[in-house]
């Protein structure tokens, strides 16, 4: 078992004809994901890859052609919540959007809609997700991590690697790696990604990597007080930033003294998490 | 990207928001001559980016041309918070019978717009907000729906307007709405919103913040950033599309990824270092702009040390690599630099750089522990 993504997710890849569409479908194809198809408006009927993927015009003729029930976004920002919204009127179930910079009103726009379809998003602005030795979607690295029993959720990208790098090279295999992505309003957040691990009989220690802005881990720390049975153990990232800077993500900033490293440490060490100095700390919490 | 007051009132005032008819000046003279131009008493007021420019003395009232000329002489050369002052607001002096609080702003854990009001406005909102959360009042935004009427009226009421002012305070309120979403606008303020002696309401004050990430289809707002309030090295890091926060420290990092950005400060921090900067390089960084960000950290004379640290994904490290080298051409930089590459194509990254006489590292421990070395070696 895993969680979200598995070896039957059918996928398709909105913006597949982009440079970044076509290296990332052929890695995630090399990694064995079923990736079924692409869209690209004018461009249906074509082929990718030496013909092994086909193009659409549109999600809903991709979804009828090929039965995808997963799709990822590589459309730049401008045009990225066009993109969400098409896919989920098309009637797919679970979308990733990996379009960083996407105005944060828009994006408000877009969770309200998606709400009232009961469409999941996972992102704006995130690697994806990664069920190790079955599926990829999105660009998270597949040599960096190994099957197993740890479910990985994180804000940010490189740092998940990092965390991932650092478990294989002690052994450690994740169920389902997933990063939720540093915007300021996201698709899916830690409690709902916490809440799956809790139900996944794979996954039996959790990894949870926050960062500063915010409140979502104070939030995810009073869940596993009160809800969560598997110990999970944490990184927050940004311990040294001054206050009222955005640190790249944008929802990476301190704004009116709240959402520091200090504050969310405090709250998930409150919930009995174990917090590491450092990434590399991990593993040896883990044991 | 934060707006200066004048800026946001003329924001305002297009979306018929009333505002007071002063003008800016960049110069005592010719705040003198917009005293002349609005005849009676005038309000000079320091133009910079940071809140409590009236507590410091940014903000005087005078009663004549000549002593505006004065005041503004006298503000044009302070310092606000570090900020030097360039411009003035030569505002009419306001008859206030009352100051409102009104503003806008993103709620980030409701994932919606939220007005916020308070019938005691003025300087001290934030001690109110602190001390009396109950006196301001919030009225979340349904994001597809926009403010209702019945809103408007609900915020009205809810501070104890008197009712002859609602009319005016419902454009006022959709003005502020529709020029918080047509600009992207992340807060969007009031304060005070007055109640003049002469029965009208009127915006004293103002501020904008607007979402960077909006500005491509706002490139008149775009235009309007003040950079002389910022540090020229976050400007030129702009232009190359790099994300960089100047720090005090002394070890200057080039990391990819926001998140290991922030991660490897905090570790340099962690072994006894000072971060010089939080650099983050962006995904499939390519060897131009890898140069770009080696010149910016280079800029600042404090850097002893630098410290990369790559972890290849969409950014491959043979790119950073070829990067690194370009920019040691050009620059040839005397410090120390420790160089920790992992990932995509990391090997061939190492390889390219096996020549440059760089410290290796394996580790993100031993990336930083090294930096920190070398850096306390060199000061």
């Amino acid at each position: 078992m895993s969680i979200l993504v598995n070896k039957d997710t059918r996928l398709i890849v909105q913006g597949i004809t982009g440079n970044e569409g076509l290296f990332h479908t052929q890695q995630m194809l090399a990694y064995g994901t079923k990736v079924v198809g692409g869209t690209r408006p004018g461009k249906g009927g074509e082929w990718v890859l030496d013909g092994k993927v086909p193009v659409f015009d549109s999600c809903k003729s991709a979804v009828s052609a090929t039965g995808a029930n997963c799709s990822i976004i590589f459309v730049s920002a401008k045009f990225a919540p066009d993109a969400i919204y098409e896919a989920a009127d098309s009637g797919i179930p679970f979308i990733v959007c990996i379009t960083e910079g996407i105005p944060v009103q828009d994006m408000m726009r877009v969770r309200e809609y998606l709400d009232q379809k009961g469409t999941r998003l996972l992102g704006p602005n995130c690697p994806g997700l990664l069920t190790p030795g079955e599926a990829k979607v999105g660009i998270i690295p597949g040599n960096i991590a190994i099957p197993g029993n740890i479910g990985v959720v994180s804000r940010s990208g490189t740092l998940t690697y990092e965390v991932l790098y650092a478990l294989k090279l002690q052994g450690m295999g994740a169920s389902t790696c997933v990063g939720i992505g540093g915007d300021p309003i996201n698709g899916t957040n830690f409690i709902d990604v916490l809440e799956m691990f809790e139900r996944d009989p794979q996954t039996e220690k959790v990894v949870l990597i926050g960062e500063i802005g915010g409140t979502d881990e104070e939030k995810a720390a009073e869940f596993i007080r009160t809800k969560m049975t598997k110990p999970v153990v944490s990184f927050i990232a940004g311990q040294t930033a001054p206050p009222g800077k955005r640190m790249g993500h944008a929802g990476a900033i301190i704004e009116g003294g709240s959402g520091t490293a200090a504050d969310k440490i405090k709250a998930l060490e409150a919930a009995g998490v174990k917090v590491a100095k450092h990434p590399e700390e991990i593993p040896s919490l883990l044991k | 990207m934060k707006l200066h007051e004048y800026q946001s009132k003329q924001i305002f005032a297009k979306y018929g928001i009333p505002v007071p008819k002063g003008r800016v000046a960049a110069t005592a003279k010719e705040a003198r001559a917009i005293a002349e131009e609005l005849g009676g008493r005038v309000v000079v007021k320091a133009q910079v980016l940071v809140g409590g420019r009236g507590k410091a003395g940014g903000v005087r009232l005078a009663k004549d041309p000549k002593e505006a000329e004065e005041v503004a002489s006298a503000i044009l050369g302070m310092e606000i918070k570090g900020l030097p002052v360039r411009k003035v607001l030569v505002d009419p002096a306001a008859n206030i019978e009352h100051e409102i609080y009104l503003g806008i702003t993103n709620d980030r854990a409701a994932r919606r717009p939220v007005f916020m009001a308070s019938a005691a406005g003025g300087v001290d909102i934030e001690e109110v907000a602190r001390t009396t959360p109950e006196k301001i009042i919030k009225v979340h935004i349904d994001p597809l729906l926009g403010l209702r009427d019945y809103q408007a009226n609900d915020i009205a009421l809810g501070i104890d307007l008197p009712r002859e002012y609602w009319k005016q305070f419902g454009d006022i309120c959709r003005g502020l709405y529709r020029a918080y979403t047509e600009c992207d606008a992340t807060l969007a303020e009031i304060n005070p919103l007055v109640i003049l002696k002469e029965k009208s309401l009127s915006a004293l004050d103002g501020k904008m913040l607007l979402d960077d990430n909006a500005l491509f289809r706002h490139p008149d707002l775009a235009e309007m950033r003040d950079v002389d309030e910022e540090a020229p090295a976050e400007t030129e890091a702009r232009k190359h599309d790099l994300s960089f926060i100047k720090l005090d420290g002394n070890i200057g990092c080039m990391v990819n990824g926001a998140g290991l950005a922030m991660t490897t400060m905090d570790i340099v921090k962690l072994y006894g270092g000072e971060p010089a900067n939080f650099l983050d390089i962006g995904g499939g960084a390519s060897a131009e702009k890898v140069a770009a960000a080696l010149r910016i950290i280079l800029s600042d004379k404090n850097v002893k040390a630098i410290l990369f640290n790559v972890f290849g994904g969409i950014t491959r490290c043979d790119e950073v690599a070829k990067g690194i080298l370009a920019a040691l051409a050009e620059v040839k930089p005397n410090i120390p630099m420790v160089v920790r590459l992992v990932g995509t194509n990391a090997e061939e990254g190492r390889k390219l750089l096996a020549d440059a006489k760089m410290i290796t590292a394996e580790t993100l421990a031993e990336a930083a522990q090294k930096a920190v070395a070398a850096a306390k070696a060199a000061a």
